[in-house]
């Protein structure tokens, strides 16, 4: 018994001892066999991070919308320089710098951290570079680090692609891939597919002398790896479109958003007034920022995705649908235009559906939706238009309204879709009724829609029934694969066959007489569309155009917003046609027409560059 | 009288413990003064540096250490329970008051200080635990109070995986060893060996080879011993046992969160990421190895003076040893510690009241668990765990645990 303890005692401190053994042998091993020792004794080992280039953005036919430039960061360690051997005016002149901001820089590094490096001056041009680095070895503790930046071959889509800066104190904490000095993804698709732009940093892990001079590879590179480039993105956009929207929506404001509807492939999103997207760009990037941020026209607003619009009679689709779909109405109703109920312009009487949306008939829609909303459920009005008012948020939802719609950009927003629990909140339970919320008819009122939504309602139309999410990147890296969204189509309960005769009215309303789209009209296409003028409280009205063309086997639909340019049909419909025209034809023929849409403006700049004309809201 | 009390105590206390106690302390404190020192500054001593925290640390220490040997022991023996019920009750509110520091939210802030709970709770386990283990009316050959001894520090260790701080939690491990010398069988130890090599061989090797590897042992066993039915049963259950827990590791070694893996691969060598999780262990052992046959010379390491090596003064303090003074310097630590460790484990044995022992041989395995995951961690050995080296590492907290369960036990000698 006795000796059985002893025992366990003994092979304990054997345990003890066998461990410390180990691990004498380990030091021996890296102290005096590996040659540790010669390395670091004078020599310093430094981890020089390789920055990648991130990653390339095409449009839709292989232009290269987005590349980098190369740039250099001079980089200094403040333990390493001696401050009063160094020339710091040949370090100004050759920074292009005085030498007061040069000492200042040196006492902010040195402020920071004695040890780690820290950036003295960012993005030095190629010239600049190459002229300092044949004086850099005066100057111990300086290094470069190459860096790229963005560019932008041509001025477009500065809301879509979006900017790249700096990381922030919180994205660092956040996500520990990145470091101080790295660059990050700020806005747009830049944001959004940060993880595959950004590549991935490698490391090259030199020898330096105590004048931090290099002294060669460590370990012969072993420990080195290269960095990987960011995978290149293919966006859905068309750069030859995209550039001519915003041709057209220059001195405006709203927005345009094309798409291909059978694919949900954005061709074109543009929010007027936008700006040059190589403004946004390295060290000019924080000046320009703060200059457009108090741009009273706000053009860093994205309207395509983030404002908040009453529809207005585009409105009317949607609701001939529901109307057909409850059975409330039939291909052939009629209803006569009585303007008691509502305003409306002077048209004949729309004897069918198709008639209700060439005239945009407002008491057509009017009786529409009384008949959606007052089903005679329950002989109560009240309690019965609450009935229909739930059925009806349910159907308008399903095309994607007051609901955000999952499009790889991170702005967009919701819009606004009430339903009964609103009206029941705002005027009291049982306290409202059809008469109470009539203007939803006519797309005035409580709802709104962001000009992403408006597309997509076009394209529900050009496919007669469903919508694939709107998105602006098709593929992703060499192996070109796919990005990671739900691209199934969506489908709105109503059928198939309650489309054509709204469509019918859309065609009506650009080629027959009494059409409110006239203006939308293009000889060799068949273009069908619907106007909206959107009544708001800040000044004129805004107008509204969205259509598809061609009437069979669609290829676009395009959705055009303009604020404060009045009627729908007068410069909403003809920019749209124009776009339709461009995109399936290659060319615009009306040179004309061309012409007068780019020189509608609402606001215009003088000579020194300000904006004359109304703010924006 | 008093005079003669304390006479008698001093003569009854353990001189070779308590010097090395010293030298320990004196030597950590002169590391992290080398540690924080730049040779640059001008600046005099300073009390709001770590070290001079560290010197307020460890006078409060000394004060702690004539505390115990003053007071009665009951104080500590006698409520051993009620100090562990403390304990996990602070190891509970640590989860819901605690201060987040790197990740883990094991700090209790009280005005200036940082308290951390689970410091504590290893003295007040290892109190409590040698009052339960020991217990006359209780066998511990049997498995049953085996499970239910193991119990005491399973519980406040799942506690602290909760923060998460896997290094405070691995600690308590060190019990295990202390349950071997009590009654448990070694096969337990072997076991824990074997889940080791497997676990390494898992993320190494392909799972297939190593099935096919224990089929083979396990094959070769049954034929060099009786074929009875028994022995081919307890064959196939012993390898159905192992290649479910290797297939295990396998799986849940993907459900680890990636920087754990990253630590993983990197001491496996699967990773070279000397930038990113491999850095502190390259740059660790850049700093030990460049320390060479005699070392660098005090203050004179360069590689831990420019901040290369992280957490500097607290987890990787090693370094700057193996920089600042070479193997020489190691082996001297190394056989310091072990010979105390030792010391411990025969102080233990000579122990007549079997509390006293119990204790002793959880403080002495508490310490080789530290010096074990620590040392090991530093020079590349074991994965990155956050655990303190024992009187070396910055911070109060863990010099005054460390302290209470030694001078405890010392008390616990000079009663005999």
């Amino acid at each position: 018994m006795k000796r059985y303890t002893l025992n366990k005692s003994a092979v304990l401190i054997a345990i003890f001892l066998a461990v410390g053994l180990i691990y004498w042998i380990r030091l021996f091993q890296l102290q005096i066999i590996d040659d540790y020792a010669s390395e670091a004794q004078n020599n310093t080992i430094r981890n020089k991070v390789q920055y990648p280039g991130r990653g390339l953005i095409l449009d839709r036919n292989g232009e290269i919308i987005v590349y980098n430039e190369p740039v250099y960061d001079l980089m200094v360690i403040p333990g390493q320089v001696s401050v009063d051997e160094t020339d710091w005016n040949l370090l100004a002149d050759l920074l292009e710098l005085d030498s007061a901001g040069v000492r200042e820089r040196y006492a902010k590094a040195r402020a920071y951290s004695r040890y780690a490096q820290s950036v003295f001056e960012r993005q030095i041009s190629k010239e600049v570079y190459g002229r300092l680095q044949e004086y850099l070895y005066l100057f111990p503790g300086f290094d470069v680090q190459s860096r790229t930046l963005r560019r932008y071959p041509k001025p477009i889509a500065a809301h879509v692609l979006g900017d790249v800066g700096e990381v922030s104190e919180e994205e660092i904490k956040r996500n520990p891939h990145y470091q101080p000095g790295d660059y990050i993804g700020k806005s747009g698709l830049e944001k959004f597919y940060e993880e595959e732009l950004r590549g991935k940093k490698g490391v090259k892990v030199v020898m330096v002398d105590v004048r931090n001079r290099e002294k060669g590879s460590y370990k012969d590179g072993a420990l080195d790896s290269l960095p990987i480039p960011g995978e290149k993105l293919y966006t859905t956009l068309d750069a030859g479109l995209q550039e001519y929207a915003e041709w057209l929506m220059q001195g405006k404001r709203g927005s345009i958003v094309a798409v291909e509807p059978s694919t949900g492939e954005v061709l074109a999103l543009v929010s007027a007034p936008g700006y040059d997207p190589n403004l946004m760009v390295g060290r000019v990037r924080s000046r320009n920022y703060n200059m457009l941020l108090t741009d009273p026209q706000k053009p860093l607003f994205n309207r395509a995705l983030m404002a908040y619009y009453p529809p207005g009679s585009i409105f009317k689709l949607p609701q001939a649908l529901i109307g057909l779909q409850e059975g409330v109405i039939r291909a052939g109703t009629g209803f006569p235009c009585d303007k008691s109920l509502v305003g409306c312009h002077n048209h004949a009487d729309a004897l069918s559906v198709a008639e209700g949306v060439r005239n945009s008939c407002n008491p057509y829609f009017y009786q529409v939706f009384r008949r959606v909303i007052m089903q005679g459920k329950d002989p109560n009005r009240f309690i019965d238009s609450r009935l229909g008012m739930e059925q009806w948020n349910k159907y308008i939802k399903s095309f994607g309204f007051g609901t955000r719609l999952d499009i790889d950009l991170s702005d967009a927003k919701a819009g606004y879709i009430p339903d009964a629990a609103y009206f029941d909140r705002y005027y009291g339970k049982n306290q409202w009724a059809f008469s109470t919320i009539y203007s939803l008819s006519i797309g005035q009122g409580e709802v709104s829609l962001i000009p992403l939504q408006m597309v997509n309602l076009a394209a529900i139309m050009a496919n007669r029934g469903y919508y694939i999410t709107p998105h602006l990147v098709r593929a992703i890296g060499e192996d070109q694969r796919p990005p990671e969204m739900d691209l199934s189509p969506r489908v709105p309960p109503i059928d198939r066959k309650h489309y054509d005769p709204v469509v019918e009215g859309m065609y009506g309303a650009v080629h027959l007489p009494g059409g409110t789209a006239r203006r939308a009209y293009i000889d060799s296409i068949v273009v069908c569309g619907k106007t909206g003028t959107s009544q708001n409280p800040h000044g004129k009205d805004h107008a509204v155009f969205i259509g598809f063309a061609p009437k069979d086997n669609p290829q676009i639909a395009v959705s055009v917003f303009l604020e404060n340019s009045g009627f729908g049909g007068t410069w909403a419909a003809p920019t749209a046609s124009l776009l339709i025209e461009k995109y399936l034809t290659g060319k615009v023929q009306r040179k004309w027409l061309e012409e007068q849409v780019h020189d509608f403006t609402i606001f215009t700049y003088d000579e020194k560059g300000r904006i004359i004309g109304p703010p924006a809201h | 009288m008093e005079n003669n009390h304390t006479q008698r105590l001093w003569k009854d206390l353990d001189k070779p413990v308590l010097l090395i106690y010293l030298f320990l302390v004196i030597a950590g404190w002169f590391n992290i003064y080398s540690v924080v020192y730049d040779p640059e500054t001008t600046e005099g001593f300073q009390l709001a540096a770590r070290y001079g925290k560290q010197l307020l640390f460890i006078g409060f220490a000394f004060l702690l250490a004539l505390f115990v040997l003053v007071a009665d022991l009951r104080v500590f023996t006698q409520f051993a329970y009620l100090y562990y019920g403390i304990a996990i009750l602070l190891l509970l509110a640590v989860l819901v008051i605690g201060t987040k520091i790197s990740g883990a939210r094991s700090w209790i802030k009280l005005g200036p200080i940082s308290l951390q709970p689970s410091e504590f709770a290893k003295v007040a386990t290892c109190l409590a635990f040698a009052k339960y283990v020991s217990h006359p009316a209780l066998n511990m050959k049997k498995v049953k109070n085996q499970i239910a001894a193991a119990l005491w520090f399973l519980v406040p260790m799942m506690l602290i995986l909760l923060q998460p701080d896997a290094g405070s939690a691995l600690v308590f491990l060190s019990f295990v060893l202390v349950l071997y010398r009590e009654g448990m069988t070694g096969k337990v130890l072997w076991a824990g060996l074997i889940a080791i090599i497997l676990f390494i061989a898992a993320l190494l090797v392909n799972n297939y080879i190593i099935l096919a590897a224990i089929a083979l042992v396990i094959g070769f066993l049954i034929f060099r011993n009786k074929k009875t039915f028994k022995n081919i049963a307890l064959g196939v259950l012993f390898f159905a046992l192992c290649s479910g827990y290797v297939v295990g590791v396998d799986y849940a070694f993907h459900k680890l969160s990636p920087h754990q893996q990253q630590r993983i691969n990197v001491v496996l060598g699967l990773d070279p990421d000397i930038k990113g999780a491999g850095y502190n262990v390259n740059q660790s052992k850049i700093a030990i190895g460049s320390g060479g046959f005699a070392g660098k010379g005090y203050l004179q390491g360069t590689q831990t003076k420019f901040n290369f090596v992280p957490e500097q003064s607290t987890d990787f303090i090693f370094c700057t040893i193996g920089e600042e003074w070479g193997w020489v310097g190691c082996t001297v630590f190394l056989a310091a510690y072990l010979w105390l460790i030792v010391r411990l484990v025969k102080m233990a044995e000579r122990q007549r009241q079997p509390y006293y022992r119990v204790y002793g041989y959880g403080v002495a395995c508490i310490f080789f668990l530290h010096l074990f995951v620590n040392v090991g961690m530093t020079i590349g050995l074991l994965p990155v765990i956050g655990i303190p080296l024992p009187f070396f590492s910055y911070g109060g907290s863990s010099l005054w645990s460390f302290t209470l369960l030694l001078f405890v036990f010392l008390k616990m000698d000079a009663r005999q």
